[in-house]
Formats: structure tokens, C-alpha cells, sequence
């Protein structure tokens, strides 16, 4: 229910700021060029450019549907929430005795009953996201609900909720449910926010959230470094030596397709579920991609630039040095990143499986106890801190690499 | 023996298929030092293939290649090779690119520096010494090419099609320049080219190529080239004897590929 009013109101948004936006581009008169009125780069989707807009409006969509669907305090509306506060409703019912009898009941859902709230009524607390059954005095059986006939299995609506009867009889009293999410399955935003000011003051799981990120982001590092140090020079030597190439093209080849998650159960056989094995499986999920790239790197120099350079006499050293290592930069880049990627992914899962520390482990230890701000605070962080990784990384690509795909 | 010579080559290229191809049969030559010979023919008559022989690239399959009497055997500083495009390192600006040779033979910057500064300017990028070689234009570029192949002073200059990639009024330019340069420097310059023009202006010898089997189908000794050094070129190939040549050497060609045509019509 829940899902597909957001679904529908999420569709009903990316429209509506679509028109909006272009609306508002048409006040302003922007610059038409042929790439806008895609009169002859229609089909050609490298005249595609993302629109800056939407993505703006997308991310502020995600946290204002987010709010809304979680009676955050930071958004002005919401969706309606389950009914909070006191209503009630008649009821006429026949005594063990057989006489007839009426009354009134009232109900306090989500909230506590006055203590004065006895007397003539039945009184019935109702905590926000349960139902209720509500015995009525001595033991009368209810045949109508505000004028309407209810049966044992039956149900009536009322004011804020429905009454219900049992197989057996009794009443029971549901609230309103309306269409928000319980913390339990969706915290607000300040609410995982919240938690993230708490966890980052004083730690989670006897480590401090630092740890935990730096736990995580240290192995990275090392498997990648251990990767690196031991893929892109197999990679050199198997573009340059084809007895190289020959011999591990078949291990590589193999090696590539299987998905670093699928060597967990066995690297904790051989390493363990601790440090070592953590790194080995890093290291195994970097060496692959790195080989690949060196390779690709070396194998990929024009054969007119060695040429030239054996021309202007170079040694085979020299060339090595100064034409094939330069070249094959952008490639080991690409594959860096690629590898990074790769590496992040499969700690934060080596986490989830055994660690004491780590991004992975947090999420995992908080959704046993069915933390879910702490799950959710997780993922965002795991998110954001991916993300920050390939940032860095094309960062220094355009620095140190310049030259890529201009040669 | 100075000069270069080529006795005899024959290359044979096996295809894949069992098939093989005669890229060069029985090709004899002699350039004496300071010769710019241009060679011309139908695309796919062995022209890369002689260059790349010459160049050490490729060893023939048959005959031998010698420069001031030694065999060729491999590539070498000796004979400097400019190629059509993409042989710049794209990692070094222009200076390092034009000092790359003198540094790999060990040279010192006191020792390479005025001579690579001194090109740089002779091919007019004094001005962009420091640029990225992949942010100049494809005549730029060409000049950065030429200026690293001098650098290294060999004897014998190879050109493979240097100017192929350039537009026609850059092109004229560059034509002006390696015509200058050669009689500057008296190198020994062959020079692959498909334009009977440029073969024209530039050669004070020419060979016209012919394929299948590759070989010097015909030679001229021209003396355009010559006359060219300093001047416009453009006042040269009004002449009616420039014309009258031209004519002759594009009718050749024409025939040659109207051949080939045939012949695969033949086949097919
Ligand atoms: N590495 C090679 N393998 C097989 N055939 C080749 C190779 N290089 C050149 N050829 C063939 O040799 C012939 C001459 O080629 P090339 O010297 O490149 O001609 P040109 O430069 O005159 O256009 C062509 O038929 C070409 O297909
Ligand atoms: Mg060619």
C-alpha cells in the first residue's frame, strides 16, 4: 500500500519537475541550439548531457519523499500517519444474561489514558501500531457498532479505526495505520542523522565510527597496494614475454569471471575470518583487474611510437622506460579505479560475513538488533565514501595522466 | 661506399590464410649522400614495406640494405624515421619530445640544449616548447616530428607519407620547410608520398613504384627540387614543364590502379 503510493507519487514528481523546470527555462529564454531542439542529434546519444537540474531535484525528491513518508520534522507535509490521540465509538451488546445493553467506549490510541478517564465508558489504551482486544463489562457480547451490526469475524469502521470481533466474541480496536513508515522499518532522516552525531561522539561496538570507516578503508588500501604491487608487474611481463602470456593467460582468464565474494568461504578456510584473510581476499579481488589493465597497457602501445623510438635509438630498456610504461599509465589508471571499486564492495561483504571492526560489521551488528537509523546510517556513509574514492581517483588521473585517449 | 644501398630486396609477407603476398621483388637501389629521392605508386605497391626495410623494422626475406658500406640490421639513431601521425609521445611536451633522442644516447642538457632549442625555433614553435604535444594541430605536430628526427642528426631521413594527414594549404608550408631543411642540412632523405606534386617539388630523384609483385617500375631525375630551395614553390608548378610531367606521372598511376581494378574485377 505504502510502496505503491510512493511509487506513484515518485512518477508523479519526476514529471511534474520535468514540466516545471522546462516551463521556467522557457521564461527565461535560454539559448536554443540544435542539440536542444534535437533536430539532427536525435539517436545520437553522445549529444546526451545530464541535466544538471534534475539531478539537483532528484537528490532533493529522494529526502523530501524520505521525510514526508516518515513524519520527518524537516519536511512541512507528510503523508497521513497512524492515528494518534482519542476517539471511541458506541456499542450495543446483550449480557451474559441475555439482557441488552449499551455503551460507549473510548480510545486512546498511541498515547496513555488520562487517569481520570474512567466512568461511564469503557476505557481502552491502543499503543500506535497494534491492535487491541477490548472486553466489554460483564462479559456482554457486542451485536452492533455505532448503529451497524457486527458479528463474531466481523468488522466495523469507525471514527479513526476499526473495531473487529473474534471467532469468539470479543471486540477489538485497530487505529488508523495511514501511509508512514515505522522507525523500525524507515527512520526519518534526522532521526539516522541523529544516530550518526551520537555513533561519531562516542563510538559503536567498543570502536569509535572512525575506526570502523578506517578499519575498512586501511584493507582496501593494503589489498589494493599488495594487488597492485604484484598484478601490474605480472601484467608488463605478460605483455612483453609471451611465455608469460602464455602461461598465466589461462589462470588470469579463469581467475577474472569469479566474483571475489564467491573466494570468501575459501579464503576463510585457508586464512581465516580475521585480518589475513580480509587482505588476501582484497589482494585477490585487486590482482586480477591490475594484471588486466598492465597487460592491456603494454599490448596496447602503438607500434608506430616504438618505432619511432627504437628510430631516435633508444635501448630495449630505454624503451621500456620511457615509451611502454609512460603509455600504459592510463590504462593502469583505469584499472585502478576499476579495482578500487571493486575492492570497497568486497570488504564492506568480507565485513558482513566476520570483522570486529569495519564499515560492514556496524551495518550487520545494528540490523541484529534491529537498529535500522545505524543500518541506514551505514549504507549512506558506505555510499558517500565509494563514491569519494572514484572522485580522488579521477581527480588524480587528470593530474597525472593528462595525455589519456589524446595520443 | 657511402650513400645507401639496396641490393636485391624481396619481401614476402605469409598470410594467415596460406596465402602470401610479394610486397617487393628484386628492388636495387643507390642514393648517394645528400640525395632526396620521393617515391610515389599506387597504394599497396610496397612503399611502407621498402621504408620500413630501409628503417630496420622489417628484415627483407631476401637481399641486404647497407649505409656507408655496414649491413642494416635493426632499427638505429643512424636512420631517423618521420611517420604519417601518432609517433609523438603524447607524456613529454615539444622539448622533450625533440630532445628525446640526444637524451637516450646520454647527452646532457649543456650538450643538447642550444642545438634542440636552435630546431625548435628553425620549425617555428619557439612559442610552444612547453606545450602538451596532443594540444597542437596535426601541422604542429608534424614540425615537432621532423624537429626530434634532426635532433638526432642521422645520415638518412625516412618520411613515410609525412604530410598525408594535413590539409592542403598546411601541407604547402611543410613542403616549403622539408625542401629548406634538406638543403640546410644535406641529409639523405627518402620520402613515400601520394601526391605526384609533392614527389615533383620535393625530388631531386624519383622512382615510381608498380605492385604485384612490388618494384621501381620507372626513375626520373628532376630539377624542380633544386630550383624550389627558397622559393614558391606555387610559381614552380606553373611551369609548363612541371605540368608536362605531372601529366605523365598521374596517367602511369591511374593506369596502374585501373589494372588493379581489373583485376580484381577478374576475379570477383
Ligand atoms: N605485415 C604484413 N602482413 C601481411 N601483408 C602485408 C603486411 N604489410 C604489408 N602487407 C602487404 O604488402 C603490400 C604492400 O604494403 P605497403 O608496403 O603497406 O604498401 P603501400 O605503403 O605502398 O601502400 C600490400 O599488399 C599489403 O597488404
Ligand atoms: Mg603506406
Amino acid at each position: 500500500m505504502t510502496g505503491l503510493a510512493l511509487l506513484l507519487v515518485y512518477a508523479g514528481l519526476f514529471a511534474a519537475a520535468a514540466l516545471v523546470v522546462k516551463l521556467i527555462r522557457r521564461r527565461t529564454g535560454q539559448r536554443k541550439d540544435f542539440t536542444s531542439l534535437k533536430t539532427v542529434t536525435f539517436g545520437d546519444e553522445s549529444a546526451i548531457r545530464p541535466d544538471r537540474a534534475a539531478s539537483v531535484i532528484s537528490i532533493l525528491v529522494v529526502f523530501v519523499l524520505w521525510g514526508a513518508f516518515t513524519g520527518s520534522r524537516l519536511v512541512p507535509f507528510h503523508v497521513p500517519g497512524p492515528f494518534i490521540g482519542e476517539t471511541g465509538f458506541a456499542y450495543q451488546a446483550r449480557g451474559a444474561d441475555g439482557r441488552p445493553t449499551s455503551g460507549r467506549v473510548r480510545v486512546f490510541a498511541g498515547i496513555d489514558a488520562p487517569a481520570d478517564a474512567a466512568g461511564d465508558a469503557v476505557v481502552a489504551s491502543v499503543p500506535r501500531g497494534r491492535d487491541r482486544l477490548i472486553p466489554l463489562p460483564g462479559g456482554a457480547q457486542a451485536s452492533a457498532i455505532d448503529g451497524t451490526a457486527i458479528a463474531p469475524g466481523g468488522r466495523v469502521r469507525v471514527d479513526h479505526g476499526t473495531v473487529s470481533m473474534t471467532a469468539k466474541g470479543t471486540l477489538g480496536f485497530a487505529a488508523d495505520e495511514g501511509l508512514q513508515m515505522e522507525p523500525i522499518w524507515l527512520p526519518s532522516p534526522e532521526a539516522v542523522a541523529g544516530r550518526f552525531v551520537e555513533i561519531a561522539r562516542t563510538g559503536y561496538q567498543n570502536f569509535s565510527l572512525w575506526e570502523h570507516l578506517g578499519a575498512s578503508l586501511m584493507r582496501v588500501l593494503a589489498g589494493f597496494a599488495l594487488g597492485s604491487l604484484v598484478g601490474i608487474p605480472l601484467g608488463y611481463a605478460m605483455g612483453l614475454s609471451g611465455w608469460f602470456r602464455g602461461w598465466f593467460d589461462p589462470i588470469v582468464e579463469f581467475m577474472r569471471p569469479v566474483p571475489p565474494l564467491a573466494l570468501i568461504p575459501l579464503v576463510i578456510i585457508w586464512f581465516g575470518i580475521w585480518e589475513t584473510g580480509k587482505i588476501v581476499l582484497l589482494f585477490l579481488a585487486a590482482l586480477w583487474v591490475m594484471t588486466i589493465a598492465a597487460r592491456a597497457g603494454v599490448s596496447g602501445v602503438n607500434i608506430t611510437k616504438v618505432h619511432a623510438a627504437y628510430s631516435l635509438g633508444t635501448s630495449k630498456w630505454q624503451l621500456l622506460r620511457h615509451v611502454i610504461l609512460p603509455n600504459s599509465l592510463p590504462e593502469i589508471f583505469t584499472g585502478a579505479r576499476v579495482a578500487m571499486g571493486v575492492c570497497w564492495g568486497t570488504v564492506v561483504a568480507a565485513e558482513l560475513v566476520a570483522a570486529q571492526k569495519g564499515a560492514g560489521m556496524m551495518i550487520i551488528a545494528a540490523s541484529k538488533f534491529q537498529l535500522t537509523d545505524i543500518v541506514l546510517m551505514g549504507i549512506i556513509l558506505i555510499g558517500i565514501i565509494g563514491y569519494a574514492i572514484d572522485v580522488l581517483m579521477r581527480l588524480a588521473e587528470r593530474k597525472l595522466v593528462p595525455w589519456k585517449g589524446r595520443g | 661506399m657511402s650513400g645507401l644501398t639496396l641490393t636485391n630486396i624481396s619481401m614476402r609477407f605469409d598470410l594467415a590464410n596460406g596465402a602470401h603476398v610479394q610486397a617487393l621483388q628484386d628492388v636495387s637501389l643507390d642514393l648517394r649522400p645528400g640525395q632526396l629521392m620521393s617515391v610515389l605508386g599506387p597504394s599497396g605497391c610496397g612503399k611502407s614495406t621498402l621504408l620500413n626495410i630501409v628503417a630496420g623494422f622489417l628484415a627483407p626475406t631476401a637481399g641486404r640494405v647497407a649505409l656507408n658500406g655496414h649491413a642494416v640490421t635493426g632499427p638505429d639513431a643512424e636512420r631517423g624515421v618521420v611517420f604519417q601521425q601518432g609517433a609523438l609521445f603524447e607524456w613529454m611536451n615539444v622539448r622533450d619530445n625533440v630532445s628525446f633522442g640526444p637524451r637516450m644516447a646520454g647527452q646532457r642538457e649543456a650538450q643538447f640544449g642550444p642545438r634542440v632549442d636552435h630546431l625548435i625555433e628553425v620549425v617555428g614553435l619557439q612559442d610552444f616548447r612547453e606545450k602538451a604535444t596532443y594540444e597542437l594541430s596535426g601541422g604542429m605536430q608534424q614540425r615537432v616530428a621532423l624537429a626530434r628526427c634532426l635532433a638526432n642528426d642521422p645520415d638518412v631521413i625516412l618520411m613515410d607519407e609525412p604530410l598525408g594527414a594535413l590539409d592542403a594549404l598546411t601541407r604547402e608550408k611543410m613542403q616549403a620547410m622539408i625542401l629548406d631543411l634538406w638543403k640546410e642540412t644535406g641529409k639523405t632523405i627518402i620520402l613515400i608520398t601520394h601526391s605526384v606534386e609533392e614527389a615533383l617539388l620535393l625530388g631531386e630523384r624519383l622512382i615510381v613504384m608498380a605492385p604485384r609483385p612490388g618494384r621501381i617500375y620507372k626513375e626520373y631525375h628532376l630539377p624542380f627540387a633544386d630550383q624550389g630551395v627558397g622559393q614558391d614553390l606555387r610559381q614552380i608548378k606553373k611551369r609548363p614543364d612541371f605540368a608536362a610531367r605531372r601529366e605523365e606521372i598521374l596517367s602511369m598511376i591511374w593506369n596502374m590502379e585501373e589494372e588493379i581494378m581489373g583485376r580484381q574485377g577478374d576475379a570477383a
